[in-house]
């Protein structure tokens, strides 16, 4: 027995450090089933590193702010949370991270809802803290079988589409607030029978005065509809049933699908409960389910508090969508490199390694969980098609909004110009160029035979977005300080 | 209309040069090639008919291609596709498919619509050479 187990300190009436409550176990091994969590923690001035991770250990399990005789009427070494290492973190001062491991009977089975009320429930308020981030999560095989999953995920999206050996294509539809459901429809006719294989509702596209739900929906499946007869090939709007309530969402779900719609969308912001609903009814229904990120930069930008967004990837996969945004690393919107190739492995690997170049902190196995296809939106170009494949690989939706939307020849010829891109560019990939280097000459040589391309590139080709990043991993592959 | 399934019909047609360099990348991965040919290009038909058994431990492209070419001559007014399949455990599905060959004219498909109640329209996808038994489709 440690000298937490029995000892008077322990169990006296008051307040005593969370580290001689149970809560700093550096001699812990954790199990192959435990739920692993790494927090960047910055304490309070005075508060040593341990005694913070103790705390972040103790207010994310069993504990409260003092000593309560009732823990003694429960196994509690098995229910405390444990702090097994504290690390500084190199080069920025007063940062540590803190690895916290939970045993699996903390968590109600499938339940997203549970996992996080835990982990992020209370303790990102604490006073002793400065701050706190949720960097990285290990969740074991036992746990990670508790849940759906994707209802699809990247395989049979692509056998139901029909569709191999390419990033898919998507766009979309802009302004994204204003247009009438008629006139919205046309701009998803054009795009798709341009050459995009999605298009898609924006987050804030639900059921507006100017543009009710069943309008849209009608209208933009006449659209989908005329495209595949337009091109032999199958296409999809993602049509957001975002909504107040779940029957709502439900009611919009069943009418898309009633349609034909071979994808139905949501947000980020319609909560962890109601996405796993919607995961349920995707697969119920053989309905493609794509999730929109809406909101979570209020959490996951700042480097240190909040939630990174690998973490969300992991729940988000758990909790079950076939696509979801994870960064176009070129675009207008935030993602470092390095941290966006480690989004994309957590949604499509079967076993991702520990990477902390990419900020991956931990060993994670999905066991043969369906992988999620990842969405790269906003602010990418067709001359930009090399950098996309070389950084997203193939198994990604490259969504070309106004990089469709606004070509000088039209809405059709904007999807056209993509599509050429894209095709040229895998072409010469497989044929074994060099698409850093050669990229741009091969956009160049494609667009001879594309009038579409070649109008679009010389509109956009020189279009960048270099800012520094705020989120970035704190380890870099060469000796370069941050 | 020219039909855009597989992954490269938006760029001109495939020379036989440029369709070896494809087999080689394939076979470069582990992956098999397979031949499959149809005169139904419906998006739906997933089942295009086997130019004989995937080509498991083929890995010369000079035969894949001999596939192709002995295909086309059987078969030259019928849609012809190169699939390269990636068995993989967590993939074990197609990997690349792009049509080799098109019928010389390509009718497309009418678009059959049923109005029915609340402002639905059921529609169905309807490829124009369907109409002709098949074998029949795109002979001139």
């Amino acid at each position: 027995m440690t000298e937490n187990g029995t000892s008077g300190g322990r169990w006296s009436a008051g307040v005593i450090p969370y580290a001689e409550m149970g809560y700093w176990r550096p001699d812990y091994q954790p199990k192959d089933s435990d739920i692993l969590a790494a927090f960047r923690v910055t304490p309070q001035p005075g508060v040593p590193p341990e005694e913070a991770g103790a705390a972040v250990a103790g207010e994310s399990s069993t504990a409260t702010w003092t000593v309560v005789w009732t823990d003694r009427l429960t196994s509690y070494e098995t229910y405390q949370g444990k702090c097994y290492r504290v690390e500084p973190v190199p080069g920025r001062e007063g940062e540590f991270i803190a690895y916290i491991a939970y045993d699996l009977d903390l968590f109600e089975e499938g339940s997203i809802a549970n996992l996080t009320s835990s982990i992020i429930g209370n303790v990102f308020g604490f006073k002793a803290l400065k701050a706190l981030r949720l960097e990285d999560m290990r969740i074991p095989p036992h746990y990670v079988k508790t849940f759906q999953g994707p209802p699809h995920g990247v395989v049979m999206e692509r056998e139901y589409l029909g569709k191999y050996g390419r990033p898919l294509l998507g766009a979309t539809v802009k302004p994204k607030l204003g247009l009438s459901a008629r006139n919205y429809g046309r701009v998803v006719y054009e795009a798709l029978r341009g050459g995009l294989d999605f298009t898609k509702d924006d987050e804030n596209i639900n059921s507006q005065p100017f543009m009710r739900w069943r309008d849209r929906f009608l209208y933009c499946m006449e659209a989908v509809n005329k495209a595949q007869a337009a091109t032999g090939e199958i296409k999809g709007h993602y049509l957001n049933v975002t909504a107040a309530t779940m029957e709502d969402m439900y009611e919009r779900a069943e009418f898309a699908k009633e349609l034909g719609s071979v994808i139905v969308m949501i947000d980020l912001t319609v909560g962890y409960t109601a996405i796993q609903s919607m995961a349920k009814w995707a697969r119920r229904n053989g309905v493609l389910l794509h999730l929109h990120r809406a909101g979570h930069s209020t959490y996951t930008r700042q480097k240190t508090h909040g939630v990174s967004f690998r973490v969300i990837a992991k729940w988000m996969r758990l909790a079950g969508v076939d696509h979801l945004h994870a960064g176009t690393v070129v675009g207008k919107l935030e993602g470092d490199p390095n941290s966006v190739a480690g989004f994309y492995d957590t949604l499509r690997l079967d076993k991702v390694a520990a990477d902390p170049v990419k900020g991956l902190y931990f060993d994670q196995e999905w066991a043969s969980l369906p992988a999620v296809m990842p969405v790269a939106s906003g602010g990418i170009h067709a001359g930009q098609m090399h950098q996309l494949l070389h950084h997203l690989g193939e198994d990604v939706v490259l969504q070309f909004g106004g990089g469709t939307i606004g070509h000088p020849m039209g809405i059709a010829a904007g999807a056209t110009a993509n599509r050429v891109a894209l095709e040229a560019m895998v072409k010469a990939r497989n044929e074994g160029r060099d698409l850093l280097k050669e990229g741009p000459d091969v956009l160049r040589a494609a667009a001879r035979h594309s009038r579409e391309l070649d109008v679009a590139l010389s509109t956009w080709g020189e279009v960048t977005f270099a800012f520094e990043s705020t989120d970035t991993p704190d380890v870099v592959p060469t000796p370069v300080s941050i | 209309m020219r039909i855009t399934q597989g992954t490269f019909s938006y760029l001109p047609d495939l020379t036989d040069e440029e369709i070896t360099a494809q087999i080689a990348y394939a076979l470069d991965n582990g992956w098999s090639c397979a031949v499959e040919f149809t005169d139904d290009p419906h998006p739906r038909n997933s089942y295009w008919e086997m130019w004989g058994l995937p080509m498991f431990d083929l890995t010369d492209p000079a035969g894949v291609l001999h596939e192709i070419n002995e295909c086309r001559k059987a078969y030259p007014d019928h849609y012809i596709r190169l699939n390269a399949y990636d068995s993989r455990y967590g993939r074990q599905t197609t990997a690349l498919s792009f049509i080799v060959q098109r019928p010389s004219s390509e009718p497309g498909f009418r678009l059959d619509r049923q109005e029915t109640s609340d402002r639905r329209v059921r529609v169905s996808l309807h490829p124009y050479a369907a109409d002709r038994p098949a074998g029949e489709r795109y002979r001139s």
